[in-house]
């Protein structure tokens, strides 16, 4: 046997092209801000379609992030996700209801804490829900996609059921709190109010994401276990615990995104999580299952897609972002930033 | 040497799908010493090894950790109990930086610096790509990394799988280097090896597998000075060396 | 000449034989047996529903792959026929042509989903038919102009199945065993002959060497693949058999309806149900699907006149009643669903060939 050498081994440094690699779905969601600006040509509908467009990305992204990382961590395909969006709106909608004072007062803080406080309301109960939705409809089915698929799927028609029973039938209409009423004047372009709140509530839960992601051991976990299980468990760590915890997690946010969707649209219906359901899959689609900044990309540019094809050809919005789908499924058959090895 | 060993197997029988893998091994590592599992491709070293911290299952028979029947523990349990586990795809995170990978290793709280340096001595390569993507780093150094992921908190029992496959001859010896090191600080090894320059140097005993049984058992010394119990035992696959 | 006819499957199971035996009289029958509107109406949707869950076998039982679009091929075989007979004229060759057309369209459509899906990863095929159907069906609700959006079209038959056409009139005094002849008996046998051929057509497949390599792909992908079959290209295949079959069934519940629309076709509720009746009949046999079909048309039937007389009971506790109206009865269904995946996951028929070796 022949010694170690001496000198230190090196990588090889990268080229410029490889560095900019990475970064390529950042710079889809730009070029797409661009390309709808030629579409639409006018500046200041162009840039209110953007906000919203973005402000949509933002929920979109809350929604898909628990479904991602589901998957990635455990290989559980839940197609009963849709259901914590609905739930997540009829409570979060109740409470702010419920909330009167506080959101019919012209003063904006309090108008703030009835949104923040009913959006709470909807974690907690779809976390409790996500709990129980877990023990009862996943668990059984480990390991078997077809019997996760088709169980999950059974668990959404009987959520959105339960949802009828308990708050009736039709769409609940209502109105916004007062101060996020009505649309406010930014660079001349007309942005609902509401829409500024959704962004940076967006923003801010991705940076969350983000900084629990990277920075904690948690976050280390749920990297390491979308990668590889069962090494995670070789070395020590129950990941059936931490699946649940972000199985619970992710309902929660699905449940934060269906309050915050629910307020966006001032209307609710049991069936509005079904509809989320298709966008949220084509977002993880896009994005590439178990990532969450494939998420965070994916969700913007089908936010984006949607609203300047709304405006463009409002008949071929879902269809526009199936053609987005195609298109970046050509361009990388595992989704923008793939995580999970092909199984 | 304490009378009884950190390890026991006990008439395992593992079945993957509808194949019977392991069928009866019976397995015995004392404590602070290197235990070779030998044989052909195929024959359930890899199998033996990922029954005994939990990837498998043993349809039937004991396995005996320290005193504990470790059967049916969960795999992260057995790990806990002090068994670290360097499987032969490596198992190394690729998204995360070669210091998360550590960090994520050291599963009782952050990382001991004193054994940090330890590895860092006998592995100089991780201090260098310290804060890179373990992605990146070559075949060796995720070897490197993956041993050095197991060695870094205490404990007693590593079970090591083909650590020096495809490596250059070099990488192999800082391999060899390190496991010889683990030894000295008192754990005890259970190694899949295939070089068997490697095994000879390292081993104080040597099991020999052959279809989902153990066929041989004993000192290490015999069978590398027998060049016709290693014909009989593991046919011509060993000849050359 | 049954075995023939049967491609070799029979039942195994003496049970089974006896029921699906029933229940191939029942259908063939109806019109002499249970003369009235309404149950000839069943038997119709039976006829139909057996020819929809057993092309969807085809995919999730045989195949091992769960397709969210399968409403989407009925729908598409559905409105063609509409089409041709809208479009062209009241003729059966405009029948003829507009089914064709909703095949052929249906066949691509199934090519491109499935290409383009299965490529990426099986478990993609779930998530992306449902995307592409749901947005098919938005589609079809809004270009109204074309499909006549949520209302859907109505449209008129050949003059001789309709229910104005009489015959034997001479011979027969219009009358056999008590039954008027006239276009609806005419097209009820249609759609029965048709579903036949369509379910025979299809046992034909799943028992070639075709349908063995779909068997063998979903007991083992990797192994079929290291073997030398192609398996994309195969589920592909399945995909595109299974699309054509759908739309076959989509055309005849046009004609039984007279009528094409997203609510009947395309909707999700419709998906469901073909769901429930795979699971009920039993996955992986195709005899399953006349089970499935017939238990659950029946039940369907007959479930929400039931719960209406349970709702009633327990008038004036509160909730309770929301839980038991008509309405809600997707409800029961879903659990319903839920719990036969868990407990009774080979079905009816797996249940009744309990106990006997399946050979392989």
């Amino acid at each position: 046997m022949t010694a170690a050498p001496e000198h230190t081994p090196t990588m090889v440094r990268r080229s410029v092209s490889e560095l900019i690699v990475p970064f390529t779905p950042f710079c889809l969601v730009i070029f797409l801000i661009c390309a709808g600006y030629l579409a639409i040509g006018i500046p200041s509908s162009w840039m209110t379609l953007t906000l919203s467009g973005l402000a949509m990305g933002m929920m979109y992204f809350i929604m898909s992030t628990g479904l991602t990382l589901v998957f990635g961590l455990m290989d559980v395909i839940n197609f009963g996700h849709g259901a914590f969006v609905s739930l997540g709106a009829f409570v979060g909608v109740t409470v702010l209801l419920q909330l009167g004072a506080f959101s019919e007062s012209p003063v904006l803080w309090q108008n703030i804490a009835a949104v923040l406080l009913s959006i709470c309301a909807a974690m907690a109960v779809c976390a409790a829900v996500g709990w129980g939705f877990e023990r009862l409809i996943v668990r059984p089915v480990y390991g078997s996609h077809l019997n996760q698929i088709l169980v999950t799927m059974g668990g959404l028609i009987v959520a959105e059921q339960l949802i009828i029973v308990f708050w009736g039938p039709e769409e609940i209409y209502f109105s916004r709190p007062e101060m996020l009423k009505g649309s406010t004047e930014i660079l001349g372009a007309t942005v609902e109010k509401f829409r500024v709140l959704v962004v940076s509530l967006g923003l801010a839960i991705f940076a969350i994401m983000r900084w629990v992601l990277r920075r904690t051991k948690i976050g280390l976990i749920v990297r390491a276990g979308v990668e590889d299980r069962e090494m995670v468990m070789a070395l020590g760590y129950r990941l059936r615990l931490v699946f649940v915890a972000v199985f619970i997690a992710g309902s929660a946010l699905a449940g934060f995104g269906g309050a915050v969707w629910g307020m966006y649209q001032e209307v609710i219906t049991a069936h509005m999580g079904n509809q989320a359901l298709i966008l949220i899959f084509i977002v993880v689609i896009i994005g590439g299952l178990g990532s969450v900044e494939g998420c965070f990309i994916g969700a913007l540019m089908v936010g984006l897609m949607q609203n300047y094809v709304a405006f463009l050809a409002p008949k071929f919005a879902l269809l526009s972002n199936i053609g987005l789908m195609v298109a970046i499924l050509m361009w990388r058959p595992m989704g923008m930033i793939p995580v999970v090895k092909a199984k | 040497m304490q009378s009884e060993p950190i390890l026991e197997l006990d008439g395992v029988y593992t079945d993957i799908g509808q194949y019977h893998i392991l069928r009866g091994v019976d397995l015995h590592v004392p404590r602070s010493t290197v235990t070779m599992l030998l044989g052909r491709n195929g024959v359930g070293k890899t199998t033996t090894l990922r029954s005994i911290i939990g990837h498998w299952r043993a349809r039937q028979g004991f396995i005996r950790y320290d005193g504990m029947d470790i059967t049916k523990m969960p795999t992260a349990e057995i790990a806990r109990a002090g068994i670290g586990y360097v499987p032969e795809q490596m198992g190394v995170f690729a998204d995360l930086t070669v210091e998360e990978n550590m960090r994520l290793a050291a599963v009782s709280g952050p990382i001991n610096s004193a054994r940090l340096d330890w590895i860092f001595s006998v592995f100089p390569a991780l201090k260098t790509f310290w804060f890179a993507p373990a992605g990146n780093l070559s075949g060796g150094q995720k070897q490197m990394l993956s041993i050095a992921r197991a060695m870094i908190e205490e404990r007693k029992l590593y079970l090591i799988d083909e650590p020096t496959k495809g490596l250059a001859p070099a990488i192999v010896s800082t391999m060899a280097r390190a496991l010889a090191d683990l030894k000295r600080q008192g754990a005890a090894i259970l190694l899949v090896e295939q070089n068997f320059a490697v095994a000879k140097a390292l081993g104080d005993f040597a099991d020999v597998m052959d279809d989902g049984h153990v066929i041989w058992s004993g000192a290490m010394s015999r069978l590398s000075e027998s060049d016709e119990l290693q014909q009989k035992l593991m046919g011509l696959s060993l000849a050359g060396n | 000449m049954i075995r023939t006819l049967l491609s070799d499957d029979l039942p195994r199971s003496r049970a089974l034989t006896f029921l699906l035996i029933a229940i191939v009289l029942c259908l063939a029958l109806a019109p002499f047996l249970f003369p009235g509107v309404r149950t000839v109406d069943t038997a119709a949707r039976i006829c139909i529903f057996v020819v929809l869950v057993a092309s969807y076998d085809l995919l999730i039982g045989y195949t091992g792959i769960v397709s969210f679009a399968h409403t989407m091929f009925f729908g598409l075989g559905a409105y063609g026929l509409a089409f041709g007979l809208i479009h062209i004229d009241r003729s059966y060759l405009a029948m003829g042509l507009g089914t064709l057309a909703g095949g052929l369209s249906a066949a691509v459509l199934a090519l491109l989903v499935g290409l383009f899906s299965l490529r990426v990863r099986a478990i993609f095929f779930a998530m992306i038919t449902l995307a592409v159907a749901s947005a098919v069906a938005v589609l079809f609700s809004q270009l109204s102009s074309i499909t006549g959006g949520e209302d859907g079209l109505t449209f008129k038959l050949p003059r001789s199945l309709g229910p104005a056409f009489k015959f034997g009139t001479e011979t027969l005094d219009g009358r056999l065993f008590g039954v008027k002849l006239n276009g609806k008996l005419l097209a009820y046998y249609l759609i029965f002959f048709c579903s036949a051929f369509l379910f025979l057509g299809l046992l034909r497949v799943v028992n070639s060497p075709f349908g063995r390599v779909l068997n063998a792909i979903r007991e083992n992908e990797f192994r079929a693949e290291a073997i030398g079959f192609p398996v994309i290209y195969y589920r592909v295949a399945a995909s595109c058999i299974s699309a054509i079959a759908a739309a076959g069934a989509g055309a005849l519940y046009a004609v039984w309806l007279r009528y094409v629309g997203p609510d009947t076709t395309l909707s999700m509720e419709i998906m469901l149900n073909v769901l429930l009746m795979v699971v009920i009949g039993g996955m992986g046999t195709l005899y399953g699907a006349i089970i499935g079909a017939a238990v659950f048309v029946l039940a369907q039937n007959y479930l929400q006149t039931f719960m209406e007389s349970a709702a009633s009971l327990v008038d004036g506790i509160p909730i309770l009643p929301n839980f038991l109206t008509a309405d809600r009865w997707l409800l029961w269904l879903g659990l319903l669903f839920v719990l036969s995946v868990y407990f009774f996951p080979k079905g009816v028929v797996g249940r009744l060939r309990r106990g006997k070796t399946v050979p392989h």
